[in-house]
């Protein structure tokens, strides 16, 4: 019988792209003490710790083996003088904003969803609008609770050298983070002082992020990856900081730490594939570009329109079919701007569809080894998966690796193992820290395998 | 692991004279595949090893026999040990023979099926299980349009197809939802050494056709794979052809 005892607990799980699913008995311990029974009992093909499935590809999914489903370990502190927090891992950035913001805290760095977990933003060491004057995650990270695969339960911080450096971007290959502490950035309102400008090309765009970045705290730029000719990579950048009271309308006064985002639409299921086509993207980049003001200065806008607008339509990977679609986010140092420029022209010329393209200038790295920033330029696409993809995809990696960049892991579905070695140069020491302190492979996840991590 | 385009490591060829088979495996190592095992009677596939070995890949060479089925069980489990993780495994095991010869000689006939069929579905069974438990990869069978509607011309041949396709669906069905998946691929008249005693039909393909179907396929998650694709239109038609007709089309 296939449907045999265990078996029968299995489920499918793929990652938000919705490619490559695989089938793993997924457990939702809901105590550190029962998290680590379960890394205790892992069988043969191991374990791995998912948060809300929001990595596009296959790290947060391990074949045969056990998934185990974070999002059960909640609760959190904060020290209301200092802003530093304590939260468990499984607390998502939407809960912990909720309980902070009205109280006058904002989080380090919000990626650009609220729906990930403390432990998938330490595992993959992410990065948000601030990172050119905050950097990532991993930096406003003052210690975190790591369930070890001996069963060792660890506090680590940065005196831990090795162990904090692997984990910070591990993608959840050193163990299992149940806690994290963390300060968090003073706030006065729950609004953002926003300037928009048009950039009529990528030249133009880079020029603006590059003189005007370090003025704000915030900085992104939304770039119309099918525009061509004289208007390749024209973008919309929006720039802000935090608000202060005196910049609210007497209406917004009244309540100026209010934050109770709404999720105003949700994809259906039965969504038909096919909305999302050159045509229909086409058609919305030049709306969005010709309704973005040419320039803007000093417009208050609520929080999460400013750092989190797709989170207002749920299930929207749910638009690009049953067939998913793949994140292709790399880096380019600066001085590459060439390569950055041929790549938007190669992107541009395949016509493909990418209904999400963002591009941003990233500041100083963390020493996470397998972290992603660095400082240069990030370029992020969505790409369906349709048969033309994958001599694009081939032709992008080679791109980044000729000029010395790399390809963010959280994101990736399709890198080989060969080309991580080239991308991130600490692999050979992630791996010897990983054999010393697993050398059964109790960690494991698909991406490990894919990229032999 | 297969990555979102449906670029795959690791490759088994059950029937590794097969001439669809090996350009399966070459395709796919052409793709990124590194680690290829090829199952074949005697071991004898020295020269498809050492070109797949050229293209970049590790080839191991094992001996099969489709007809000892007392022995797939544990040659499929020792296949997988030995890879570790296993994503596309190519049931390949097939000869077009005779049919004039079949007509006369039944234990010839009753011989060809169980290459084509029989065999089939004792290693089909036992990869199924190893790709159950490791929770994904593919089993590819070669099916053929031969079996989809057996012909007077071929009908030995076409029905251990008909079977051999039947047994992939159910097979499919059966592994809904556990990760591992099941391709039927359903060419119509391929040109290969096999084949090159029969007059080439309407809409005849070569072996690296069906292989690029095959690695489109894995790419889609494609249950059924038709070589062209087209030719899933014309047997539908086919398929309702009244027998007084069916009996009577050009071999």
């Amino acid at each position: 019988m296939f449907v045999e005892a265990d078996h029968a607990q299995r489920a499918l799980v793929s990652g938000w792209g919705r490619t490559v699913p695989t089938a793993a008995t997924v457990r939702r311990p809901r105590s550190v003490a029962e998290t680590a029974a379960i890394l205790g009992s892992a069988g043969p093909r191991g374990v791995i710790a998912r948060g809300l499935g929001r990595a596009y590809g296959d790290a947060a999914q391990n074949a045969g083996g056990t998934v185990i489903d974070c999002t059960g370990l909640a609760g959190m502190r904060v020290d209301p003088d200092t802003g530093v927090v304590t939260a468990a891992a499984g607390m998502s950035v939407d809960a912990l904003l909720r309980a902070l913001i009205p109280h006058g805290w904002f989080v380090p760095v919000s990626p650009g969803t609220r729906q990930v977990t403390v432990g998938g933003a330490i595992a993959a060491d992410i990065h948000g609008k601030n990172h050119h004057r905050d950097g990532s995650f991993s930096e406003a990270l003052s210690s975190l609770r790591l369930i070890l695969p001996s069963g060792e339960h660890r506090l680590v911080d940065r005196s831990d050298g090795r162990l904090f450096q692997a984990t910070v971007g591990g993608m959840g290959l050193t163990g299992v983070i149940v806690e994290a502490t963390f300060r968090c950035i003073p706030i006065r309102t729950s609004r953002m002082r926003v300037d928009t400008v048009r950039a009529a090309n990528l030249e133009e765009a880079l020029a603006l992020m590059a003189e005007g970045d370090d003025a704000y705290r915030y900085s992104v730029a939304w770039i119309d990856l099918l525009a061509r000719g004289p208007a390749l990579g024209r973008s919309v950048l929006t720039r802000g900081d935090h608000a202060e009271p005196a910049e609210l309308t007497p209406r917004d006064a009244a309540d100026p730490l209010g934050f109770d985002p709404r999720v105003r639409l949700s994809v259906p299921p039965w969504a038909p594939p096919g909305l999302l086509n050159p045509m229909t993207v086409r058609a919305f980049n030049e709306l969005w570009f010709r309704r973005a003001p040419r320039e803007r200065r000093g417009e208050i806008q609520p929080l999460a329109g400013f750092f989190h607008p797709l989170d207002a339509l749920a299930e929207w990977n749910r638009l690009y079919g049953r067939r998913g679609f793949l994140q292709y986010q790399f880096l380019l140092p600066f001085g590459a701007e060439g390569t950055l420029q041929e790549i938007v022209e190669r992107v541009s010329a395949s016509g493909v569809a990418s209904f999400l393209a963002v591009l941003k200038r990233l500041g100083a790295a963390s020493g996470g080894w397998m972290s992603f920033p660095a400082p240069g330029w990030t370029l992020t696409l969505d790409v369906p998966v349709r048969p033309r993809v994958l001599g694009l995809t081939r032709d992008l990696d080679a791109a980044v690796l000729a000029a010395g960049g790399r390809v963010y892991l959280a994101k990736d579905s399709v890198l080989r193992a060969d080309a991580v070695e080239r991308m991130y140069p600490r692999v050979m020491d992630f791996r010897a820290l990983r054999s010393e302190i697993d050398p059964q492979r109790i960690l494991r996840s698909d991406l490990a395998r894919r990229l032999e991590l | 692991m297969k990555n979102a385009l449906g670029v795959v490591d690791s490759v088994v060829v059950l029937g590794g004279r097969s001439e669809i088979g090996r350009a399966i495996a070459r395709r796919l190592v052409r793709d990124g595949a590194s680690r290829v095992v090829l199952a074949v009677r005697g071991g004898a596939a020295a020269d498809a090893a050492v070109e797949l070995g050229e293209l970049g890949a590790t080839v191991t060479v094992v001996d099969f026999d489709a007809l000892d089925v007392d022995s797939h069980e544990r040659l499929v489990r020792s296949i997988f040990a030995s890879l570790g993780d296993v994503d596309v495994v190519v049931s390949a095991v097939g000869e077009l023979g005779d049919q004039a010869r079949y007509e006369r000689e039944p234990a010839a006939a009753a011989a060809s099926v169980r290459t084509n069929l029989v065999g089939h579905v004792s290693t089909g069974l036992a990869v199924a299980a190893c790709l159950r438990a490791q929770g994904h990869g593919t089993l590819v069978v070669l099916s053929s349009v031969a079996g989809i509607r057996t012909r007077r011309s071929n009908f030995v041949y076409g029905c251990a197809k008909a079977g051999l396709d039947g047994f992939a669906l159910g097979l499919a069905d059966a592994l809904h939802g556990t990760g591992a998946t099941v391709m039927a691929v359903r060419p119509g008249y391929v040109h290969t050494a096999m084949s090159a005693h029969v007059p080439p039909a309407p809409m005849s393909v070569t072996v690296e056709d069906v292989a690029d179907a095959v690695a489109d396929g894995l790419r889609r998650g494609a249950v059924v794979v038709w070589v062209p694709q087209r030719l899933a239109g014309v047997f539908a038609v086919l398929r309702l052809l009244p027998r007084s007709v069916w009996r009577r089309m050009p071999t």
